[in-house]
């Protein structure tokens, strides 16, 4: 009988546990939706910010999000792929192969805003590249790789064996294999995979605060070397930088409330790719 | 004597990391012949089937001593490629491993790898492939349906006519009908009496009544070392040794 009672106790809070992630993420999607929804309107999205902030909409921060994350995906896609095939498919064991997953590892583990100094002395700095989209586009592709470098070699290693082998006995040389016939089963995975953490990077503020986001700009970035406004440190302005904090609420609400909508929708889109996927691939 | 040694056995051994897999295999491939290599599970059957292609090469960890003789050439002498000795050399795997592509794709996928094929020379080849396969009545009308749709043994005669597309010189068969049922089984067995006019085919399999059907040549693996190897009726009824004949009569194995 008292055993009976601790495993239905022990299911309980296993039970509650769960529920608790679930109630968490409510409350903070159901505020912010409450107090940012009055802000949202047409013209919130397509205009400047005027009046010091307090007046107008977030229109540059959606487009200077928008054009990092573009740079971040340019710079991080192939690169952590590469890096992904490499390891997956020809690294041997060794203490080379080693060494570079210990960098992955730990390079996830590195703190955004060090990311954001390291990329004020590399980009910025010795690149020369200044204070600009590249720069944070970069940064955040830094950020990034070492979640798109697992993400693909996982979708790599859902690829049977058998096709590789299949190719090879058909004298297939490695990389044909692997281009024909591993590639095109594991591109959807990946996908999943970057956009996943591509929508981290996208609400990032410490590794774009020094490498290129503007305080306040009336005008869209002119170039990819310019200075750009972005949600998340819209939202950190507004928030606690602002001198008439009380009367931006609703704005900063408002943009907290698109900056999620963006970040869901890129998770949705990455739940659609790996629903597709798995439905071609049982076809 | 005119008949033709395809490929040649000398002194083979293989390592997986330190545990040696094939101790010492010397063994004579006749052309235009079946040549079965039976053996308890574990035995290296297998291992010994992949070094005829050179398939372990992708195995991390292994190791080659001894020479395979393909028409007389080294397959492992150092300026051979190995991508040209698998394209003389083709293989059909334990589990049928059909590419998630149509029926076409999946017989086209080795004659794309040369590229130079005209479009009505493909469909030529593939519909060639698909008959020698025995398969071209069955998925004549269903050649742009995915491969993953067809039954376990029509996949196994797809994987046979892919391998057949590229005209290679032997075929090696890894256990090709172990997941198969009687019937298909039957087919496949009638397949590779007809393939044996223009292959040479080397046979694994566990079953020995198939041993016993197929093949022409039987080779009888032990722990590693070939124990036996003669004409198949030889084998099954007067072998010379007493291990052979204790493995062929089900007295262990």
């Amino acid at each position: 009988m008292k055993k009976r009672l601790t495993e239905r106790l022990g299911f309980l809070m296993l039970y509650l546990a769960g529920i608790l992630v679930l109630f968490f993420l409510g409350v903070i999607l159901f505020d912010i939706f409450i107090k940012g929804v009055g802000a949202l309107s047409w013209k919130f999205l397509t205009q400047p910010p005027r009046m010091g902030m307090t007046e107008g909409g977030i229109f540059p921060a959606i487009m200077g999000t928008f054009m990092v994350s573009i740079i971040t995906v340019i710079f991080a896609v192939p690169l952590g792929m590469f890096a992904a095939i490499y390891l997956n498919e020809y690294a041997q064991p060794g203490k080379i192969t080693r060494l570079i997953r210990l960098a992955i590892r730990n390079l996830s583990g590195v703190p955004s805003i060090v990311y954001g100094l390291f990329g004020v002395v590399l980009f910025v700095q010795m690149f020369r590249f200044g204070t600009s989209v590249v720069s944070a586009g970069l940064t955040l592709g830094l950020l990034t790789l070492p979640w798109t470098i697992t993400a693909c070699e996982e979708a790599l290693k859902t690829v049977p064996k058998s096709y590789r082998e299949g190719a090879l006995a058909l004298g297939a040389t490695k990389w044909h294999s692997i281009r024909t016939n591993v590639l095109p089963y594991a591109i959807p995975g990946m996908m999943t995979g970057v956009i996943l953490g591509l929508s981290r990077a996208a609400g990032e503020t410490a590794p774009i605060l020094f490498t290129g986001a503007a305080f306040f700009l009336p005008h869209l970035p002119k170039s990819l070397f310019d200075q750009f406004m972005a949600l998340p440190y819209h939202l950190y302005i507004l928030a606690t930088q602002h001198h008439a904090i009380e009367k931006v609420r609703p704005i900063a609400y408002g943009t907290a409330l698109v900056l999620l909508a963006l970040i869901l929708l890129l998770n949705l889109s990455a739940i659609w790719v790996r629903y597709r996927y798995r439905q071609k691939m049982r076809g | 004597m005119d008949k033709h040694m395809k490929m040649s056995v000398r002194n083979l051994s293989f390592y997986y990391g330190s545990v040696q897999a094939l101790k010492n295999i010397n063994l004579e491939i006749l052309a235009n012949r079946v040549t079965a290599l039976i053996g308890p599970s574990g035995c290296g059957k297998t291992t010994f089937l992949r070094c005829l292609n050179r398939m372990n090469d992708v195995v991390e960890g292994t190791r080659v001593e001894g020479q395979i003789l393909l028409d007389g050439e080294n397959i492992y002498a150092p300026e051979v490629d190995p991508v040209q000795i698998r394209r003389r050399v083709g293989m059909v795997f334990q589990k049928s491993n059909p590419f998630p592509k149509t029926i076409f794709e999946n017989v086209a996928y080795g004659l794309r790898i040369n590229g130079s094929c005209s479009k009505a020379e493909l469909t030529a080849r593939v519909e060639k492939s698909l008959k020698d396969a025995a398969l071209w009545n069955e998925v004549a009308d269903r050649l742009h349906d995915s491969a993953m749709e067809v039954s376990g043994g029509q996949q196994q005669r797809l994987c046979i006519a892919r391998a057949l597309a590229v005209e290679p010189e032997v075929i090696l068969m890894d256990e090709p009908a172990s997941a198969l049922d009687p019937i298909a089984t039957q087919k496949i067995e009638e397949l590779i009496q007809e393939l044996k006019e223009k292959y040479t085919i080397v046979i694994v399999t566990h079953n020995m009544q198939q041993a016993a059907r197929v093949s022409d040549y039987t080779a009888f693996f032990y722990l590693g070392e070939l124990i036996e190897v003669d004409r198949t009726e030889k084998i099954f009824t007067k072998p010379n040794i007493k291990r052979t004949e204790d493995y062929v009569t089900g007295r262990f194995g």
